[in-house]
């Protein structure tokens, strides 16, 4: 395919780029090959979202600054992380306010909305559901909190989903309900926050899917590390790898 | 005896959005923490306890996926739901942004149609006005309606020191308060109690307070009901004061409404010469037709039914119909303090639906008790510690008891966005904090390395050596990582980080269109 489409320019994440590489560079590899030209402004860092729900807002506030010089000049900002794009659609006009810094406040309400998740940008911008992916495998969605409640991507994911070759696509018992990561919440909260992942652990395993997919390796990096701990033969994946997979390069 | 108005300079006057007038002079206070809750642990450590809880972990389980299931059917039925919810929070923003004035007009209202009424600063001066109007009416027992109100100033408590018992006459309260228990659910108060647990206690406690349960009683649900209703008929019957609570009143009117399923708030209401009730500032509605939308609002999101079985409403005295002698105590406890923060006075929207416990995944689990409060679940976990500060373990704790999965935030009819609140809260624990925390002195370092790309390729450059050294992409034990690394295993850092990729593969710089950065000067090439 040549490259015809826009210019994306791809917010990796921190915590992708520094642990799930394999995500961010899925996207790269879908998004060329849907014919966009896709640029990684190196200066990135982080959303911020970390210190935010943690309650370090003045921590925060440099990176929302950062964030806007970085990608303001973009038309398109796409990041593998519904939990990251929410932490910049819903909370950054918040630390600007607090920041008491007029032009930040406005120029974050300028750049915010271009800011997309995968599912939406493909969806939504593209216009494509068939992304030409090949993945024989049985699979299971996780719908996560932030992709579902705060940027409300709705069947975005499973409409990319249902139209990959091969695919052997199941319904998740009780999808909707959170998997107890929340960030700081699986530290401070170490207990509950297993009670859940081992529910939902449960729900996948009923499922009987070889993989788990989601839009956010946070969320998948707790599930998994409860299925992996349990020894259950389920692997996880990003929404980036399933729709990246073809069959020369399989995820 | 009254303690009118002009006893404290209140009401209030003028729009509390300049601040709460209530307390011209000072900040308004904070509630104080109630004996019964003083020194709770934080909530970490009280819902561990409470996970190993096997049977309240299967009764909450059940009872919140049956209470879901039938709230999410009947809202679903509701075709402007949306709409409702909407004009539900504005008609409670339109009195929490005037409380003054539409405190002075409920006010007004109820006295011309003979109501008193009386005001109370804090838990106390609640107390003390309830417990003289009893004992003045030579009184020695009250009958209660479930009221959340009075649960929050521990008036029984208060009564029963002045002598006074007070009945609760809710069945699930009853049951609480027969079980030396305490409520863990606003709306189901002992929803961590199964069938089985309730025939035991009835069948100890019944006869030590009243009329016994029968010795053959069974646990079927009927039975029980029939044991409930036996022991408190004469309570109804004999009382001469009852206390109630209110879901709204009506300012425009001067009404007041309790809505319930089981009809003893109606007898409550009804029966007794004398009726008191403990209502919260904050439960004013502007105008009569703002009931049509809260009616719609709460019994679907509370019990999950298209109307509540009674709805009982009282304007003042009606001669010869209900009781003669009706009080009014309009309590603050906290509430101006709640309402002098711009952001998290919309918790002071709430109108105890429990929705919001019911979808909440943490609450299923840790179950109410471990919230140190009456108010439990999601809203608890924000209006704890505006009320009554973060200055204690749990309250400090509390903003932190939330995966900000905003489950709750898609269930309130009123439209709170708890998980907003909640990260308002956590940066009001933060910035009262020291700073020398290791938390904070970690958060500062991390912010320091994402402060510049070069710092974080630096410390990513160390990671992905630990990672090549490593070898695996898993951690199976991490000494020092505690429940985290119990019953998870632990990715470690991969041979080569995105940007690594990105470089090898796309080159340096942005990318193609050679507009994205001006990197050229910001190198560091070594991975
Ligand atoms: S916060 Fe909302 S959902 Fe929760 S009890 Fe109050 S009104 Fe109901």
């Amino acid at each position: 395919m040549t490259s015809q489409g826009p210019t994306v320019a791809i917010f990796a994440t921190c915590f992708n780029d520094t642990m799930w590489p394999e995500a961010p560079r899925a996207t790269v590899t879908l998004l060329e090959r849907l014919g966009c030209t896709v640029v990684f402004p190196r200066e990135q860092t982080c959303c911020g979202q970390m210190f935010t729900n943690t309650g370090y807002a003045d921590e925060a506030v440099p990176l929302v600054r950062k964030f806007v010089d970085v990608f303001e000049r973009y038309e398109h900002v796409v990041a593998p992380s519904g939990s990251c794009v929410g932490s910049v659609r819903d909370q950054h006009a918040m630390l600007a306010r607090r920041s008491g810094d007029g032009g930040l406040v406005t120029a974050v309400e300028e750049l915010t909305p271009r800011v997309l998740e995968l599912s939406e940008f493909v969806v939504d911008v593209l216009g494509r559901t068939d992304v030409g992916a090949y993945f024989p495998h049985r699979v299971t969605y996780h719908p996560t909190c932030h992709s579902l409640r705060m940027l409300h991507v709705g069947d975005r994911p499973l409409r990319l989903l249902r139209e990959v070759r091969g695919i052997d696509l199941v319904d998740l018992p009780n999808a909707t309900e959170c998997c107890g990561f929340g960030g700081t919440f699986a530290v401070k909260n170490a207990d509950t926050s297993i009670a859940m992942g081992s529910d939902k652990a449960r729900h996948v395993r009923e499922t009987g899917a070889e993989v788990l997919v989601a839009g956010d390796n946070s969320c998948l990096s707790h599930i998994g590390g409860i299925l992996g701990r349990q020894r259950s033969g389920v692997r996880t994946l990003h929404l980036a790898q399933i729709l990246a997979s073809t069959e020369e390069d399989p995820a | 005896m009254s303690t009118s108005p002009a006893d404290h300079g209140a009401p209030p006057t003028g729009d509390v959005g300049a601040g709460p007038t209530a307390y011209p002079d000072e900040p308004a206070p904070l509630q104080r923490t109630s004996a019964t809750f003083l020194g709770m642990p934080s909530f970490q450590t009280a819902a561990k306890a409470a996970l190993a809880d096997t049977q309240q972990r299967r009764n909450l389980a059940h009872a919140t996926a049956t209470i879901r299931g039938k709230r999410a059917a009947v809202v679903a039925e509701v075709e402007a739901w949306e709409e409702l919810r909407v004009a539900g929070a504005a008609a409670k923003d339109e009195v929490l942004h005037h409380l003054p004035h539409y405190l002075e007009q409920l006010e007004e209202n109820l006295t011309a149609r003979g109501a008193t009424v009386h005001w109370a600063r804090d838990a106390e001066e609640a107390n003390r006005i309830v417990v003289g109007l009893v004992q003045e009416r030579d009184a020695d027992e009250v009958v209660k309606v479930k009221s959340m109100a009075t649960q929050e100033i521990e008036l029984n408590e208060a009564l029963e020191a002045a002598g006074i018992h007070a009945w609760e006459t809710d069945l699930a309260e009853l049951i609480v308060q027969l079980g030396h228990d305490r409520p863990s659910h606003i709306l189901v108060p002992a929803i961590h109690r199964n069938r089985a647990e309730i025939r035991e206690i009835f069948l100890r406690e019944m006869g030590e307070v009243g009329r016994p349960a029968p010795e053959d009683l069974s646990d079927e649900p009927a039975r029980l009901a029939e044991a409930a209703r036996l022991h408190l008929r004469e309570k109804f019957l004999r009382a001469k004061v009852a206390v109630s609570g209110a879901n709204f009143a009506v300012a425009d009117t001067g009404t007041l409404v309790v809505v319930e399923s089981e009809g003893n708030g109606r007898m409550c209401l009804t029966l007794p010469e004398t009726l008191i009730s403990v209502v919260g500032v904050e439960k004013v509605l502007p105008t009569f037709a703002d009931l049509g939308t809260m009616l719609q609002l709460l019994p679907r999101s509370s019990t999950g039914e298209r109307m509540n079985p009674y709805t009982s409403m009282w304007t003042g005295v009606h001669a010869g119909d209900g009781p003669q002698d009706v009080h009014v105590v309009l309590v603050d406890n906290g509430r101006s303090h709640v309402l002098a923060d711009p952001v998290g006075r919309d918790a002071l929207r709430c109108i105890r639906c429990s929705a919001c416990l019911n979808v909440c995944p943490v609450y299923e689990r840790a179950g109410g008790h471990a919230y140190g409060s009456v108010y439990p679940g999601p809203i608890g976990a924000v209006l704890n510690p505006q009320l009554r500060g973060t200055g204690s373990d749990v309250d400090k704790s509390l903003p932190y008891a939330s995966s900000l999965c905003g489950a709750c935030f898609e269930a309130c009819p009123v439209r709170i966005d708890i998980p907003a609140l909640l990260v308002h809260l956590r940066t009001q624990v933060v910035d009262e904090a020291s700073g020398r925390s290791v938390e904070a002195l970690g958060m500062k370092a991390a912010a320091w390395t994402f402060a510049d790309h070069r710092r974080l390729e630096a410390a990513q450059r160390a990671a992905t050596v630990g990672g090549r050294l490593l070898g695996d992409r898993t951690i199976r034990t991490v000494p020092g990582l505690g429940a985290w690394a119990q019953a998870r295993d632990v990715p470690t850092p991969p041979k080569e980080t995105f940007r690594q990729w990105w470089r090898r593969t796309h080159g340096d710089g942005a990318g193609t269109d050679g507009t994205g950065t001006d990197g050229t000067g910001t190198d560091g090439r070594t991975a």
